[in-house]
Order: structure tokens, then C-alpha cells, then sequence
């Protein structure tokens, strides 16, 4: 086939309209979603004392640094779906999560604790935290890659590293309603962890599957 | 350049609200500077420089699939030479080197209008043949015999709808392919 034929096909399959790539990306979260919740209800639920605890702000505040963990990565990871865009002027965003949390640590610092710092940092479930996490966080993270397989990111692994945190976000959304553990120093270092381990699994996909 | 890379933006937008014609201008126009482009980039990396239109047509296909990621108030060539620098460099390192393409090569590059130097392209003519049967009668149809959408429908007794959902997914397929291989 010459290029002059080509390019007449191309014309003639003009016609043809692709969905964005938000509402691809959506589509297959809400998809994903189920098996999260079916992870997160089988394996963990809602801790019994989630009505009285939200009464605390620090348990509050986990919301607040999940959820702004999982938007602010929504909209880089789509900003990085078109192919010239790169993290200039976009990156920033990530590092809103990381403000409530220093934001958070600062004021449990100005108050009296009952626990020392250590006792609050390792708190009571860090190794199910760092389990919990990444597996909810899986059927997202192939929701989300396959949401941006249908943009044309110019930079994979950094792409997919961005939906790593997306899926990661709403997976620690999940993970904070069960976790007993709410002082922001627990927060800053498991689901921290838990967030780069999924990153990083994010990456080395992304890598593989998110090329045009 | 400035007013080629106008020219360009307006005629994607009108490609985008529906008008084949301008879309068809707008290939043929950035087609030439593609070419040259590769051929550079080939040159470069010590490859022949006659396998440019290969990549040529690699780089038509993902802009005409990855095209809704384009943003209709943003200028075209940008996001053009993005989706071109992407397909080039990955053509290179297919071919087995990798090697730095500055994107202000494509910017500044001079249309190459002698497609007749160079090899004729064989890629997509090889995946074409590994397609589902109604995929690639379909696109021999259109692509090779010039038919229409209508024509084709007749002559392989389908709905237009259908012709040209087969012709959509060949052309997805055939992209695919040429990505695996």
C-alpha cells in the first residue's frame, strides 16, 4: 500500500469519533472498582468505631490526603495521556497530598499525646496496611492503564507511574475507613510506602503497555 | 513555517467537526516534512535512509488514531511532531539503535516531496495480509481499489455502518501489529 492510498483511507475513516480519554479512563475504574471493593469487604471492612472516629480530624484527614492523592494524579495522569505534555506546570499538583500531611504531622506535634511518636508512627497495622493497599489498589491500576492505553503518553513509565498513584489513591481511600491507626505520622510512612510500591509496579507497567 | 503550521491547525479543526476533505489535505500536506524527517533520522542512526516511508506511514497511523487526544484550541504541529518524534524514535530502536531526536529538527524541517527514491513500504502491506478476512477485504477495497464507502458496502453486501467499522478496527489492527512486531 503506497502512502497516497493510505492516506485516503485515513480520510475516508475520518468519520470514525474516539471517546476522550477521561471517559475511557472512567469507564474502566468504575469497571475495576468491584473487585476492590470485594478485596476491601471480604478482607477488611469498616472498622467497627468509623462513626465516633469521625469525630477526629486526624481520621478526617486521611480522606483528605487520599482523596487529593487520587484527583491530583486523575488529572496528571490525563494531562500526560497527550503526547507533547510533560510534568512542567502539572507536577506541582502531586505534592498536595504531601501538604495536608506535613499540614497534619505539624498539628499533632502542637498537641498533647497520649502515645510517644515512635508508638504512633509504627501504630497497630502497618503490615496489613502495606499489603491492604496495593492489593486493592491492582484492578484499579489496570483500570487506569488501560484508560490511558487509549491516550498517546509520550513518556510510559512516567505515565504509568502517575496511574499507579491514582490507583493507590482510591485503594487507601478504601484502606483508611478499616485503618485503626490516624495519627498523620502512620500515614506519612505506610501509606506512603504502600503508595511507591504501587507507583513503582505502575512504572515498570506502564514501561511495557502504555507505547503507542 | 509559521503559516504552514496555521494552515495545519485549520485544517485539523475542520477535519475534527467532520469535513474528510480538509483531513485529506491536511495528510498530504504534513506528509512531506514526515518523510523528511525520517529519512533524517535514519540517516543518523546509519540505517538506510530508502525505509523512510515505512515510518512515514507508521506515524500517519497514530495520528489518525491517537488524533482525539489532540486539543482543538491547541496548535497542531506541536502535538503533531510529539506524536512523530515518539514513532520515529521507536521505529530507530526497532530496528535495533537508539539515538536522540531533537524535536526542533521537525519544526524546522523543509518538506521531502520524492517518495519514488525510496523503497516501496512493506510493513503495513505485511500486516494486511494477517488480518480477519472481512477486515482486510474490506480495507483492499477502499485503500487499494479507491472504492468508496458506499461501493464497498455494495460489493460485499454489508451496511455502510458495518463497512466502516471494519474498515476502523483494520486500520486499529493493523497499527497494533506493526507496534508488536
Amino acid at each position: 500500500m503506497d502512502t497516497d492510498q493510505l492516506i485516503r483511507t485515513l480520510a475516508a475513516d475520518n468519520d470514525h469519533r474516539a471517546r476522550p480519554v477521561g471517559f475511557v479512563m472512567a469507564l474502566a475504574l468504575l469497571a475495576a472498582s468491584p473487585l476492590s471493593l470485594l478485596i476491601f469487604f471480604a478482607a477488611l471492612g469498616v472498622r467497627p468505631d468509623a462513626m465516633a472516629a469521625m469525630h477526629n480530624p486526624f481520621f478526617d484527614l486521611k480522606f483528605v490526603v487520599t482523596l487529593s492523592l487520587a484527583s491530583a494524579a486523575t488529572a496528571v495522569s490525563l494531562h500526560l495521556s497527550r503526547p507533547e505534555a510533560s510534568l512542567a506546570g502539572w507536577g506541582w499538583l502531586l505534592m498536595i497530598p504531601i501538604g495536608f500531611l506535613v499540614a497534619g504531622i505539624t498539628a499533632e506535634m502542637t498537641i498533647p499525646q497520649r502515645l510517644p511518636m515512635m508508638t504512633r508512627l509504627v501504630g497497630s497495622n502497618s503490615r496489613v496496611c502495606l499489603s491492604a493497599i496495593p492489593a486493592m489498589s491492582l484492578p484499579l491500576l489496570v483500570g487506569s492503564l488501560l484508560g490511558l492505553r487509549h491516550g498517546a503518553p509520550a513518556r510510559p513509565a512516567l505515565a504509568g507511574a502517575v496511574a499507579g498513584m491514582v490507583s493507590a489513591g482510591f485503594a487507601a481511600t478504601l484502606y483508611a475507613s478499616h485503618c485503626p491507626d490516624d495519627s498523620p505520622l502512620f500515614v506519612a510512612t505506610w501509606y506512603t510506602l504502600a503508595t511507591l510500591a504501587v507507583t513503582a509496579i505502575g512504572a515498570l507497567a506502564g514501561a511495557r503497555v502504555l507505547r503507542f | 513555517m509559521r503559516e504552514r503550521e496555521d494552515e495545519w491547525t485549520g485544517l485539523m479543526r475542520s477535519a475534527i467537526s467532520g469535513d474528510s476533505a480538509a483531513y485529506h489535505r491536511l495528510l498530504k500536506a504534513i506528509t512531506p516534512v514526515l518523510r523528511a524527517a525520517a529519512r533524517r533520522g535514519l540517516a543518523r542512526a546509519g540505517q538506510p535512509v530508502d525505509q523512510s516511508e515505512d515510518i512515514v506511514q507508521e506515524i500517519l497511523l497514530a495520528v489518525h488514531l491517537k488524533r482525539h487526544t489532540w486539543d482543538v484550541d491547541a496548535p497542531f504541529a506541536p502535538w503533531l511532531f510529539a506524536i512523530a518524534r515518539n514513532k520515529l524514535i521507536d521505529a530507530l530502536r526497532r530496528r535495533g539503535r537508539r539515538i536522540f531526536v531533537n524535536v526542533d529538527d521537525f519544526a524546522e524541517t523543509l518538506p521531502d516531496r520524492s517518495p519514488a527514491e525510496a523503497a516501496s513500504p512493506r510493513e503495513v502491506a505485511a500486516q494486511l495480509e494477517t488480518l480477519p478476512a472481512r477486515q482486510r477485504e474490506v480495507l483492499q477495497s477502499i485503500a487499494v481499489e479507491s472504492a468508496s464507502i458506499k461501493d464497498t458496502a455494495q460489493k460485499l453486501s454489508m451496511s455502510e455502518g458495518a463497512v466502516r467499522v471494519a474498515l476502523h478496527r483494520a486500520l486499529s489492527s493493523l497499527t497494533a501489529k506493526m507496534r508488536e512486531s
